[in-house]
């Protein structure tokens, strides 16, 4: 018996109580359907975790003040003060594996223009700090070199800064008070939207390092050094060569504990990634578990059809179908009906996640992989839970069969 | 030249639990190809089991089976499959088609486990139809067939692999009495192309178109016999009143 004939009357039988076959179906299709959109929303995270990282900068390194232990009291990370925008100065000239280095001090301050007022981090920086994080103007631009050294009062808004204080009009210009200290914006950033911690980048205000530190926080230190090394390769060497450098600087002899640490951006990123892809394996094997009950309805059907074909088996032994004959028969029925249902269940995962997309607005990411997987399982179920009934039918006498009621 | 079936001393017990019960106790018999056999006996005297292994659905438990010159007794059951496939075509009391599949389709059967392609097929299936009378009948399902009908296709499934033995299991068990006579003139006709035809009927009425009949009783033949007043099923027919027609035709029950 050829191939193409086995499939042929396996599709008749199943068309012969098509309700039956469409129910059977209709676990594998839910079971393959589920998987895609799944894989396709654990995907779509992971594509936006991926461009969010991207939009910190890869090739990024963050220098934070350490920890100290006083009277044996362990004070939590970033206590001392001990990072200065020196520091920051001498990473970028003598280390050779960085490109840039840029100080940042923090304070959450009110900022209030004319008769609006909005809460919002200011940072203090230098002019590297934009090129360190790769971020762009959409008006105006960035304050100098000379601002920072002439603690000019100038500042840079971002966009969501832009839109409570003055709406749609243009900032650059204007005049923004800052703990009563009067600034200038000279530049609006465009727009970055959330982190991947979930926080509103464009929530933000940036003014010169210098001016922060002495006109509103009266402080000499700095919080942090965004440093970029010049290349992701490079990231490793560039975290030795600042450990030793800022050894020296600080005269930390070896043994004793720093007071900095030194994070690479890209453990950050590993481990955003590594999390969103523990959600797509989350998603997937939740979806998995209804594709093995899709593949039991299956066999419970098939189990159900070698019954009621029980005279039919034996009138097809007794015309001169052998065993492997019958067995080939029942398994085919089993495998069409579960390679349908993949068919149709991709085309249910993948509208599905469309409506994800559309409705929820998840991203989603349908990959060519998850669609062959899916469908390579789906046969396989057939083959697997169509075995037991079809070696059932093929082990039947056919004079008992032939008796059969 | 070897006859067409020749059984020596065949036994077939069957062991339930402790129990072993003989249904065949040592059979010998002989069929040479072209005879028109009837098999009789009562319930349990061993017919349906010889006819079992007759037509190689089952094995004997001792003796020796040559169908056509080979030991077919000692075969596994893929070879008793091809064997049932080429050189024995069966006819049941119940027809034993398959449902809701066309009349072409169901003789198309057999020659499907033979890997025929497929114009050979229908070619091959539509020439048996022909021969049992139902050519225009090929795309009819059988339930839009009576019963006579029904088992005229039964028979042309039987003839598709131009087997040289026919095994008829009470072929007119389910059918009228007119109908019954006509299914014995076409195993009459089949029987003078050249095939051997073997039928187990309790009815003496149908035994008596075959030119040789043998009594089962207890796993023994009680005997075998020419059958004396041998009938032509063709002139009975014309005898018979016309009254239970095509159209009265019984149905299938």
């Amino acid at each position: 018996m050829n191939v193409l004939m086995v499939f042929k009357i396996a599709g008749r039988a199943l068309a012969r109580n098509t309700m039956r076959s469409v129910l059977t179906m209709l676990g594998i299709i839910i079971g393959v359907g589920a998987v895609i959109a799944m894989v396709a929303v654990g995907q779509g995270a992971k594509a936006q975790i991926e461009t969010q990282i991207a939009s910190i900068g890869s090739n990024l390194l963050m220098v934070f003040p350490g920890s100290t232990t006083q009277g044996g009291v362990h004070a939590g990370s970033g206590s001392v003060t001990t990072l200065t925008e020196d520091d920051a100065r001498a990473i970028q000239k003598e280390l050779s594996s960085v490109r840039l280095a840029a100080p940042s001090l923090r304070n959450v301050a009110q900022v209030v223009s004319a008769n609006q007022n909005w809460s919002t981090a200011v940072t203090g920086s230098t002019p590297e700090y934009f090129v360190v994080r790769d971020w762009s103007f959409e008006s105006g631009g960035s304050f100098t070199q000379s601002d920072c050294d002439g603690a000019t009062k100038v500042a840079v808004v971002g966009k969501t800064v832009s839109t409570n204080l003055f709406g749609s009009q243009d900032p650059i210009g204007q005049i923004i008070r800052i703990q009563n200290v009067p600034f200038k914006v000279i530049g609006l950033l465009a727009p970055k939207g959330q982190s991947a911690m979930g926080q509103d980048q464009d929530d933000t205000v940036i003014v010169p390092l210098s001016t922060l530190q002495k006109r509103i926080m009266g402080v000499t230190y700095v919080q942090a050094i965004m440093v970029s090394a010049n290349s992701p390769e490079e990231t490793v060497t560039a975290e030795g060569e600042i450990q030793r450098l800022l050894h020296q600087r600080h005269h930390i002899p070896p043994g004793q504990d720093d007071d900095f640490t030194v994070r690479n951006m890209t453990d950050i990123a590993a481990a955003a990634e590594a999390s969103s892809q523990i959600m797509t394996l989350l998603l997937g094997s939740i979806a998995s578990v209804s594709l093995i009950v899709g593949g039991i309805g299956i066999m419970n059907i098939m189990l159900v059809s070698v019954t009621e074909r029980t005279r039919e088996i034996g009138i097809r032994m007794a015309v001169g179908a052998r065993s492997r004959d019958i067995l080939l028969q029942f398994l085919v029925e089993a495998v069409v009906l579960s390679l349908a249902g993949g068919v149709l269940g991709v085309i249910l995962g993948v509208v599905s996640s469309r409506i994800i997309s559309a409705f929820v607005h998840w991203p989603t990411i349908i990959s060519l992989s998850s669609i062959l997987l899916a469908s390579f399982f789906s046969a396989a179920i057939g083959v697997f839970f169509g075995l037991y009934p079809a070696r059932r039918a093929a082990s039947l006498d056919p004079i008992e069969a032939l008796r059969y009621e | 030249m070897h006859p067409l079936i020749q059984i020596e001393n065949l036994w077939k017990i069957y062991q339930t639990g402790e129990i072993e019960l003989a249904a065949l106790k040592g059979v010998s018999l002989s069929i040479s190809g072209g005879e028109f056999v009837a098999i009789m006996g009562p319930s349990g005297s061993g017919k349906s089991t010889m006819m079992h292994i007759l037509g190689c659905l089952d094995r004997p438990t001792r003796g020796r089976y040559l169908l056509d010159g080979v030991d077919v007794g000692g075969l596994g059951p893929n070879d008793r499959a091809q064997i049932r496939n080429h050189k024995i075509g069966f006819v049941f009391q119940g027809f034993n088609l398959l449902h809701r599949t066309t009349a072409i389709e169901n003789v198309e059967l057999p020659i499907l486990y033979d890997g025929l392609s497929g114009r050979e097929r229908s070619a091959k299936a539509g020439e048996a139809l022909e021969r049992v009378g139902l050519g225009d009948r090929r795309y009819h399902y059988p339930n839009q067939l009576s019963g006579g009908q029904q088992q005229r296709v039964a028979i042309a499934r039987a003839l598709v692999m131009r087997p040289p033995l026919i095994l008829a299991d009470e072929p007119t068990g389910n059918l009228d009495t007119r109908t019954s006579i006509e299914i014995m003139a076409l195993f009459q006709e089949l029987n003078r192309d050249g095939i051997t035809i073997l039928v187990v009927t309790h009815e003496p009425d149908i035994a008596r178109y075959a030119q040789r009949v043998i009594n089962f009783r207890d796993g023994t033949i009680r005997s075998d016999q020419p059958v004396s007043h041998h009938a032509d099923a063709r002139e009975v027919l014309s005898k018979e009143p016309v009254e239970s027609s095509k159209e009265t035709e019984g149905e299938t029950p």
